[in-house]
C-alpha cells in the first residue's frame, strides 16, 4: 500500500497523508473521546445556569472551546470534516486497484499463489480424461465462473466468484459520505421549529428553535381539535390533532397526527410533540334552588355578568385559577364568581371543578356549580423542513448493505489441478478468499471431498 | 399456572442460567468434560424457560389491554439480551466443538438476567406504552441493537481468553490446554465483531429512522445517540486496525474489552449523566 517514491511534491506528500489508515484511527479514537464531553456537560443550557454551576473560571474555558454546544463547534466539525477527506481520499486511492481486480476483461488466476495457499490433494484410480466432466460439473455447482486449462499432464479447473464484494467496502465509505451530505444540506436548506395552536385557531409561521426567529409558512395550518387520553395509571396514552392546511384560505390538506404519525405536506413535516390548556372560554353553569330542587343552566364567559332567574340577582365570574388555595387545601382547577343578590350584600363564590357541591357549603338558598369548564387545549407541533433526509435514508440503506457485503461475503478462488501419474491421477483442490479464510478452508475441503466421492476415488 | 407468571418463570431462567454458567466453569477449572455436557443442556433449559417467559409476557401484556411485544423497557430488553448472548453462544459452541468459550460467555447472561431480576431499580411490572414508544420501529431498534450488543458481550468474553491464553503461551500451562487455538479465538472474535456492527448500525439506522418520525429528527445529539456513535467509533477503529493497519493480538483484544465497556456505558451509564430524557429505563 506505501509506495517509497522519492518526490518532492508536497501535494503528494498531503495525499499520503489523508491516505494513511493511521490518520483514520486516530480520527475515529479522536471523535469517540471528543464525544463523551458533551454527553457529560449538559448542550445548550441557559448560560446564567452554567456560570453558576461551573464558576466563572470554568465557564469562560468551556464558552472559549464551545464546550456548551461542543457537536456544533467550529473544531469538532473540522474533526469530522477530517474524516471525510480521509474516507474520500483513502477510497479513491484504493480504488483504482480494485477496479482493475473486480472489472478484468481477462480474468487471470496465479497457480503459483494459490498453490501456496490452503490445499488438498489425493490420489484417485481413473485418469485425468475421465475425470473432467465429473469435475467441471461439481465445481460449476457452487461457482460462477469457471474455466479448463489443458496442460501437459492433465488439466486444471479454475473457477471464482463474489469478485464484486471487493467494492462493499467503498459502499459502506459513501454511506458516510452520504450521511454527512444529508447532514450538511439539512443544516443549510432546512429549519427546524415550533408552534402552540389552540383549537380551532390556525397559524402561518412558526418559532425556529436555534435562533428564536419567525419562520413564515406557505400555507396555514389549523387545529380542528385536540385529544388526549390516559391509561387508568395516569399515563399518557395518546396525544392527537386534528390538523387542517389551508392555502389561500382553503383547506387543501387534512390529517389527524398522533406521534409517531406526523404530517407532510410540501415537503414539510408537522409532528405532535406537546400540549397544554388555555384559559376557559365560556363555561355552562348550573344555579340550584335548595328548596324547590328547581335547577337552571346558564353560561358565561369570565368577567360577563349574568342575570339570574327567579330572585336570585346577578352573578359574574371574576378569575380563572389553575391551583385554588383554600386554607391551604389545594383544590385544583377553580373559578372565582361574586353573587350579588337583589337584596343584601354580594357574597364570594368559589367553584372549583372537581367538587361540583362545593358550593353548598356557603349554606346559601342558591347552589351554584360548574357543570363545563369549556377547557380548550392548544396543541404543540414541531415543524421541520430537511431536504437532507433523502440522502441520509440512501446513507443508511447503502451502510448496512455495503457492511453486510463486506464482512460476511468474499471474493473466492478456486482452482483443481489433476495430474496424469501413470494410469492414474494425482488431485490438488486450492482454494483462497480475500477475507474469512477459514472459512474458505472448510468450503475447499468440503469440495475436495465432494470431488472425491463423485469420481469414485479413495483419498491417499 | 396460576403463580406462574412471566416474572417468576424468568426468575427460574436466572438461576438456571447461573448452574450453566457454574457447570462450564466447573468444567473450565477442573477439566471435567462431562461438567461441560451438563452446562449445554442446562443453558438450553435456560433458553427454552427465556423464551417461554418473554412469550408468557407478551400474552400477559394482551391480557391486561396494554398489549405489546415485550421489548420496552430496561427489564425486557436484559431479558432479551441474555437470551441472545446464550443463543449465539450456543451456535459457537456447536461450530466449533469447544465449551470452554461457556464459561466467558454464559456469566454475562447471567449477569444480565440476574441485574434485570433483582434490582430495586429495575421495574418487571408490564407497563403500557407511551406514545413516543408506539412504533413499529421500536421492535427493530431494540431487536438491531441487543442482537449486536450480545455479539460484542461474546467478543468481550473470547478477547479475555484471547488474553488468558496469550500470556500464558510461554509457560504451556495445562490449565488453558483446552481454550480453543489463540488463532481461532482471534478469528472468532473478530467475526462477533463484525456480526455486532452490522448489528449496531442497524439498530441506530433504525433508531433515527424512528426518532425522524416521533420528533421530527433523526440525530440529535441525545446523549444515548451520542454513547451509541461513540461505541461505533471504537468498533470502527477496531475493523480499521485490524484490516488495513495490521493490528494483532493483545492491542485488539484490549479495544474489544473498550468496546463492551462502550456498549455497557451506552446501555446503563447514560441513565446516570445529568439532564437527559431516559427513553430507555
Amino acid at each position: 500500500m506505501e509506495k517509497n517514491e522519492i518526490s518532492g511534491d508536497p501535494l503528494n506528500g498531503v495525499w499520503k497523508f489523508f491516505a494513511s489508515v493511521k490518520l483514520t484511527v486516530s480520527l475515529l479514537l479522536t471523535l469517540a473521546c471528543t464525544s463523551i464531553i458533551g454527553t457529560v456537560i449538559p448542550q445548550n443550557e441557559n448560560p446564567a445556569v452554567d456560570f453558576h454551576k461551573y464558576g466563572e473560571f470554568f465557564y469562560r474555558i468551556f464558552s472559549f472551546l464551545d464546550i456548551f454546544d461542543m457537536y456544533h463547534s467550529l473544531w469538532f466539525q473540522f474533526l469530522i470534516f477530517f474524516l471525510a477527506v480521509n474516507i474520500i481520499v483513502c477510497s479513491i486511492d484504493r480504488l483504482s486497484s480494485t477496479w482493475k481486480i473486480v472489472f478484468a476483461k481477462e480474468i487471470s488466476f496465479d497457480i503459483a499463489k494459490l498453490r501456496k495457499s490452503y490445499k488438498e490433494e489425493f490420489s484417485g484410480n481413473r485418469p485425468p480424461e475421465e475425470l473432467k466432466s465429473l469435475f467441471l460439473s461439481v465445481v460449476s455447482g457452487s461457482f460462477k465462473y469457471t474455466k479448463v486449462e489443458e496442460t501437459e499432464t492433465g488439466f486444471v479447473i479454475f473457477a471464482e466468484k463474489g469478485r464484486w464484494t471487493r467494492l462493499g467496502v467503498y459502499a459502506v465509505h459513501l454511506s458516510v459520505v452520504l450521511l454527512l451530505v444529508g447532514g450538511l444540506m439539512g443544516s443549510f436548506f432546512g429549519f427546524d421549529g415550533s408552534v402552540n395552536i389552540p383549537e380551532g385557531e390556525s397559524v402561518k409561521s412558526i418559532i425556529l428553535r436555534n435562533t428564536g426567529r419567525e419562520q413564515p409558512l406557505d400555507f396555514e395550518i389549523r387545529c380542528d381539535d385536540f385529544n388526549v387520553s390516559f391509561y387508568e395509571s395516569g399515563v399518557p396514552k395518546e396525544y392527537l390533532s386534528k390538523l387542517t392546511i389551508l392555502e389561500n384560505g382553503k383547506p387543501v390538506y387534512n390529517k389527524d397526527i398522533i406521534v409517531n404519525d406526523p404530517l407532510r405536506f410540501k415537503g414539510i413535516n408537522i409532528f405532535q410533540s406537546s400540549y397544554g390548556t388555555l384559559k376557559p372560554k365560556e363555561i355552562s353553569l348550573s344555579f340550584t334552588n335548595r328548596e324547590t330542587g328547581m335547577i337552571y343552566r346558564q353560561k358565561a364567559s369570565v368577567g360577563e355578568e349574568i342575570k339570574l332567574p327567579e330572585a336570585f340577582g346577578k352573578f359574574v365570574i371574576k378569575e380563572y385559577s389553575g391551583a385554588y388555595d383554600f386554607r391551604g387545601h389545594n383544590l385544583g382547577e377553580a373559578f372565582l364568581g361574586i353573587l350579588t343578590p337583589f337584596k343584601g350584600d354580594p357574597a364570594e363564590v368559589i367553584l372549583p371543578m372537581h367538587f361540583p357541591s362545593f358550593d353548598k357549603m356557603r349554606k346559601d338558598e342558591l347552589i351554584i356549580s360548574v357543570e363545563d369548564a369549556g377547557r380548550r387545549y392548544y396543541t404543540g407541533l414541531q415543524v421541520t423542513r430537511d431536504p437532507g433526509v433523502p440522502v441520509v435514508y440512501t446513507g443508511f440503506i447503502v451502510m448496512i448493505l455495503g457492511c453486510f457485503v463486506s464482512f460476511f461475503m468474499s471474493h473466492k478462488k478456486l482452482c483443481v489441478e489433476v495430474m496424469k501419474k501413470g494410469g492414474k491421477s494425482r488431485v490438488m483442490v486450492a482454494g483462497i478468499a480475500n477475507k474469512n479464510k477459514p472459512g474458505m478452508e472448510i468450503r475447499t475441503q468440503r469440495i475436495a471431498k465432494l470431488l472425491s466421492e463423485k469420481a469414485g476415488i479413495l483419498k491417499g | 399456572m396460576s403463580i406462574m407468571n412471566s416474572s417468576n418463570l424468568l426468575s427460574i431462567t436466572t438461576f438456571i442460567y447461573g448452574f450453566a454458567a457454574f457447570f462450564y466453569i466447573f468444567a473450565v477449572v477442573f477439566k471435567k468434560p462431562i461438567a461441560g455436557r451438563l452446562g449445554t443442556w442446562t443453558a438450553l433449559a435456560g433458553i427454552a424457560g427465556n423464551i417461554s417467559g418473554i412469550v408468557l409476557r407478551w400474552v400477559e401484556s394482551y391480557k391486561i389491554g396494554i398489549g405489546h411485544a415485550p421489548l420496552s423497557n430496561l427489564y425486557e430488553s436484559l431479558v432479551f439480551f441474555a437470551l441472545v448472548i446464550v443463543m449465539i453462544y450456543l451456535v459457537i459452541e456447536r461450530s466449533y466443538a469447544n465449551r470452554t468459550i461457556g464459561a466467558f460467555t454464559t456469566p454475562l447472561a447471567f449477569l444480565a438476567m440476574a441485574y434485570a431480576s433483582l434490582s430495586p431499580n429495575i421495574n418487571d411490572r408490564i407497563q403500557p406504552l407511551v406514545p413516543a414508544l408506539k412504533s413499529n420501529w421500536l421492535i427493530a431498534h431494540v431487536i438491531a441493537c441487543f442482537i449486536g450488543y450480545a455479539a460484542f458481550a461474546i467478543a468481550f468474553g473470547l478477547s479475555i481468553m484471547f488474553l488468558f491464553k496469550r500470556n500464558d503461551l510461554k509457560e504451556e500451562s495445562q490449565f488453558f490446554k483446552f481454550f480453543p487455538d489463540v488463532k481461532i479465538l482471534n478469528e472468532l472474535s473478530h467475526q462477533m465483531i463484525m456480526f455486532g456492527f452490522l448489528f449496531l448500525s442497524a439498530g441506530i439506522i433504525t433508531g433515527a429512522v424512528w426518532a425522524n418520525s416521533a420528533w421530527g429528527r433523526y440525530w440529535g445529539w441525545d446523549p444515548k445517540e451520542t454513547w451509541s456513535l461513540i461505541t461505533w467509533f471504537v468498533y470502527a477503529t477496531l475493523l480499521h486496525a485490524r484490516f488495513m493497519g495490521g493490528w494483532q493480538g493483545k492491542r485488539l483484544a484490549y479495544l474489544s474489552i473498550i468496546g463492551f465497556a462502550a456498549v455497557i456505558f451506552t446501555y446503563f451509564g447514560v441513565n446516570l449523566l445529568p439532564g437527559l430524557h431516559s427513553y430507555g429505563q
